[in-house]
């Protein structure tokens, strides 16, 4: 027997974080899914960020799961529990456990070094000798060393078994086989940490009912399901992380959904482009000829894209574009998150475009904004751009159940159908007839009177080229308006107030609200207290301005270098610019609250001074 | 000056089975210049659709940029058109296509705009099966940038400044029959005898259908020395085959007896026919016609009619088990999973 108790810190229920560092393409996310899933079947709020290397096998990667009771809903930034399974990044995990914390690892092989520091405790598993003797094959013995160290971390911690044998077996379900052999490598790894450690970690996971009501799903997968109930038909796109499981998902839920019994009709569209180019090329065509067209990318999709997302937008093609950001510039970061294309997708083209943008913060926003950006990108014909990044699509975070209203009916804009046309005297595309800005649009072969020639090139009301400086200026300052107009049709921003009133605040948007939000407890806790708004469209509405008109210092935090954001608040707003202060944080992970704390609190310890 | 109307003098004019003459088939009027090989080819399609007695709002024009994408607007004005960006046709009219098979496409593009910018377009249209009608107006030259030479210049070929052209020609038809084109047809915008009949026949056949039509440049590339000149196609003009297209209300009187005649049934309507010249050819013989062009190149003629034909390919449309009733028309009810579902799906995340 063991004792691990020496550095125990208090007792901690609920509240801490289990760090698994693993190789890639080892099958540790499915270990690593287990757990988590586990522990919010345990009705226990959890926070799952997934730090993974674009590679296919080999590369370090790592799983934090953050139990945390009062259900926030960023990373901590702390490493309370890591379960080091890669020998490689022993030293750097070592480093990483927070203080007082704990490492577990698999000491089939002896390592000294793990037990270098004094303020936590390393935990040593003989997880490869357990495997092996109880696997013959080599691939298995990998796999289930994953397995064993699920069992471990349960034993260590108090997951529930059973509810980790119940979701193995849904998992497995028609392969007993495979059940059996993943339960048996979970009970090696549980009962060798229950002998040898028979006192549990003061890390404990215990029973709530703080789930009940909630899913675990990403926001790849939540947008992908609002394309299917906006009604989207067509979708074209070209492979590239972080966005291709959005188009996974769109796929599996219209085979699911859209597919006749009968006749194996697929009431859906969806191509593999060559490249980008193609793929909006592609998305604009549908768009033109009547149908919610979508396309999936990433920043560097937008780079190839933006000459024809010039075009829709000048030619008022409605079409919806979906960018999961990476970290950039040029190929960047491909596996971390970033919001650094803002700028980009706010002027995205050459010469004179402004674009309108929704900015979700988490699976739930991304399930409701992307139906709203297919309203929208119909209502103003113009291409709108879905500005999610890889922290909210790709990992798993708890949200309320997704609901939907069966009342909703598709903003189709104006279309005029075959019966309008034929009263109409003549038409023409591009005329302001309701002075609202926007013009009637028609469909290809609805009726004969409807045609018109879309065109990329100067154009005048009628539709037809112009050289003409007072007919192009005409269109020109019409399409300003209708964006202008657009910034109360796009999601307003959440305003929280502070309990105490305060000439500060905070501006955010997306992803970051989580860390946002846990920032303000902590900061209040210390007696500075913030107001905090979250934008969550583009153009900026009169909210957004009168919210910085009342308050005297703003914090702007975002992710990305060049205080993206905030460059917006200025040239889009008459907001003074020296009461913006930028936070960024633009290192590539998930937002956490303890980079904002700091941002804050220096600059004011810097203001005193 | 696209604002100036063309003058009415259709008083005399035959009619279609719906009414109409080719008039009603026309779009503005061409700002090309006076003699343009492009004209002629703009004619030929709107003599080949009002032939057809096809209604003329069930196309869809779609084209790039360059002197041969500005023709969409010179036909069938009572269609939409569409003038994207440079070298992108394809995937306009591919996204256009999916959601709604039932109108025409005809693409409509040049040298520049397909065998440069948009290659790789061009190239993945072919693999989709797109079906549409692709003609591809080739000049040798970029004519709105004043003369540069495109790829598909002939090794030798002199511009108008005298130099000659030394790097080897990318051939349309050789790379369609190699990417696996169900129609590949070559032409030659001064003999509107063989171009409508293969128009129509494109715009019959279901999948990606090429008309590699010779339209001289008469102002930077129809000189001495140039082998995309009038007098050049003229001269070196060979047809491997005659193509005529019978609508099937007409095909009672064909006579499918003639010696040497291959008969193939459009799927989309009508029959060709395709008469032999003495040449032992046959247009369903993919090797065949990608050896004939290789050597045609060699011997310096133009072979041209329709070089290969295959009904029997899977469209974009079969390929993606689109439904009868398109994309674009299906009501929103159809496409919903509703409430409930929606309840149901998400046990998978709890």
């Amino acid at each position: 027997m063991k004792d691990i108790v020496d550095t125990m810190a208090d007792l901690r229920i609920n509240d801490f974080v289990i760090k698994i560092g693993n190789v890639n393409g080892t099958g540790s996310a499915s270990a690593n899914g287990l757990l988590m899933k586990a522990i919010f079947r345990m009705g226990v709020p959890v926070v799952g960020k997934n730090l993974f290397p674009s590679n296919i096998q080999g590369l370090p990667t790592w799983f934090e799961i953050r139990v945390t009771k009062d259900a926030y809903m960023a990373r901590s930034g702390a490493a309370d529990l890591v379960v080091a399974m890669n020998a490689e990044t022993y030293k750097r995990d070592l480093a990483e456990v927070s203080p007082g914390g704990f490492l577990l690892y698999d000491d089939t092989w002896p390592r000294p070094e793990l037990h270098a520091r004094t303020d936590i405790t390393a935990i040593g598993v003989p997880l490869a000798r357990l495997c092996n003797a109880k696997f013959d094959n080599a691939r298995t013995r990998v796999l289930m060393k994953n397995m064993a160290y699920v069992g471990a971390v349960a034993g260590l911690t108090g997951i529930d078994v059973s509810i980790i044998k119940a979701m193995v077996e849904e998992m497995f379900g028609s392969k007993p086989k495979l059940i059996d052999a993943n339960m048996t490598a979970i009970n090696l790894g549980l009962d060798y940490v229950r002998q040898t450690y028979p006192e549990p970690l003061p890390l404990r996971v215990q029973a709530m009912d703080a789930t009940r009501g909630n899913v675990l799903i990403d926001g790849n997968t939540a947008a992908a399901l609002g394309c299917v109930y906006a009604g989207a038909t067509f979708g074209a796109w070209y492979p590239i992380t972080p966005s291709t499981s959005l188009m996974d998902g769109y796929k599996s839920f219209c085979e699911k959904f859209r597919v006749d019994p009968e006749t194996g009709e697929k009431k859906f569209c969806i191509i593999q482009a060559e490249d980008e180019l193609a793929s909006i090329g592609m998305a604009v065509g549908a768009g033109w000829n009547g149908a919610r067209a979508f396309t999936p990318t990433s920043g560097p999709g937008i780079s190839l894209m933006s000459e024809f997302i010039g075009f829709a937008y000048y030619s008022e093609v409605p079409v919806v574009l979906f960018n999961v950001q990476r970290a950039g510039p040029s190929t960047g970061l491909p596996t971390r998150t970033q919001q650094c294309d803002l700028t980009l997708c706010a002027y995205a083209s050459h010469g004179d475009t402004k674009h309108i943008m929704l900015f979700p913060a988490n699976p739930a926003e991304c399930f409701e904004m992307a139906v709203q950006s297919f309203d929208i990108a119909e209502r103003f014909q113009t291409p709108v751009f879905f500005m999610t990044d890889l922290d909210i699509g790709m990992n798993d975070w708890m949200i309320p159940e997704l609901e939907w209203d069966d009342s909703y009916q598709p903003d189709r804009g104006k279309i005029l159908s075959a019966a309008e046309l034929e009263e109409l005297p003549k038409y023409y595309r591009y005329e302001d007839r309701d002075g609202d800005n926007i013009p009637y649009r028609t469909v290809p072969g609805v009726h004969p009177k409807g045609a018109y020639f879309t065109r990329g090139s100067g154009h005048n009301w009628k539709g037809g080229y112009t050289e003409d400086a007072a007919e192009y200026k005409e269109v020109l300052d019409r399409l300003t308006r209708k964006w202008e107009d657009s910034a109360d049709a796009v999601p307003g921003p959440v305003i929280i107030e502070a309990s105490k009133p305060t000439n500060r605040a905070i501006i955010s948007l997306g992803g970051c609200d989580g860390a946002v939000r846990e920032a303000l407890d902590r900061l209040a806790e210390r007696g500075i207290e913030l107001n905090y708004m979250r934008v969550r469209g583009f153009p900026f509405s009169a909210e957004v301005e009168a919210f910085m008109d009342s308050h005297d210092e703003i914090f702007v935090v975002e992710q990305n270098r060049d205080a993206q954001l905030r460059g917006l608040l200025i040239n889009e707003t008459a907001v003074d610019k020296t009461k913006l202060i930028p936070v960024l944080d633009y290192a590539g992970m998930a937002a956490n609250p303890a980079f904002i704390i700091e941002g804050v609190t220096a600059h004011l310890v810097a203001e005193e001074a | 000056m696209t604002s100036m109307s063309k003058p009415l003098i259709d008083k005399h004019l035959p009619r279609n089975k719906l009414n109409l003459t080719v008039r009603d088939y026309e779009g503005s009027m061409s700002t090309l210049c006076a003699g343009c090989g492009h004209d002629s080819v703009t004619a030929a399609l709107v003599q080949a659709f009002w032939q057809l007695d096809l209604p003329p709002h069930s196309a869809a024009k779609i084209s790039g940029i360059g002197c041969s994408s500005k023709t969409t607007a010179y036909f069938m004005g009572q269609s939409h058109g569409i003038n994207c960006v440079h070298g992108r046709m394809p995937s306009v009219a591919t996204g256009a296509n999916a959601v709604n098979g039932d109108l025409h496409y005809i693409g409509i593009s040049g040298d520049g705009d397909s065998l440069s910018i948009g290659f790789g377009q061009f190239a993945h249209a072919i693999r989709r099966n797109l079906n549409m009608l692709y003609v591809l107006e080739n000049n040798g030259v970029y004519g709105l940038t004043k003369g540069q030479f495109s790829a598909s210049a002939d090794i030798g070929t002199k511009s108008k400044k005298g130099i000659a052209n030394e790097q080897s020609p990318i051939d349309p038809c050789v790379q369609a029959l190699t990417l696996g084109a169900g129609f590949v047809a070559r032409a030659f915008s001064g003999d509107k005898s063989q171009l409508v009949p293969l128009i129509q026949a494109g715009l019959m056949h279901k999948g990606f259908a090429l008309i590699d039509v010779i339209s001289p440049c008469v102002t930077f590339n129809d000189h001495a020395g140039s082998t995309k000149s009038y007098a050049h196609t003229f001269k070196y003009y060979h047809p491997l085959v005659h193509t005529d297209f019978v609508a099937h209300h007409e095909e009672i009187t064909a006579d499918t007896s003639e010696g040497g005649a291959i008969t193939v049934t459009m799927h989309d309507g009508g029959i060709l026919k395709l008469r032999k010249t003495d040449d032992d050819y046959d247009p369903r013989d993919r090797a065949q016609a990608i050896e004939t062009l290789l050597l045609g190149d060699r011997s310096g003629e133009i072979r041209t009619g329709l070089l290969y034909v295959n009904e029997d390919m899977a469209d974009m449309h079969a390929a993606n088990h689109l439904p009868k009733t398109p994309l674009n028309a299906l009501p929103y009810e159809a496409l919903t999973p509703g409430r409930a579902a929606l309840a149901k799906l998400q046990g998978r995340w709890k």
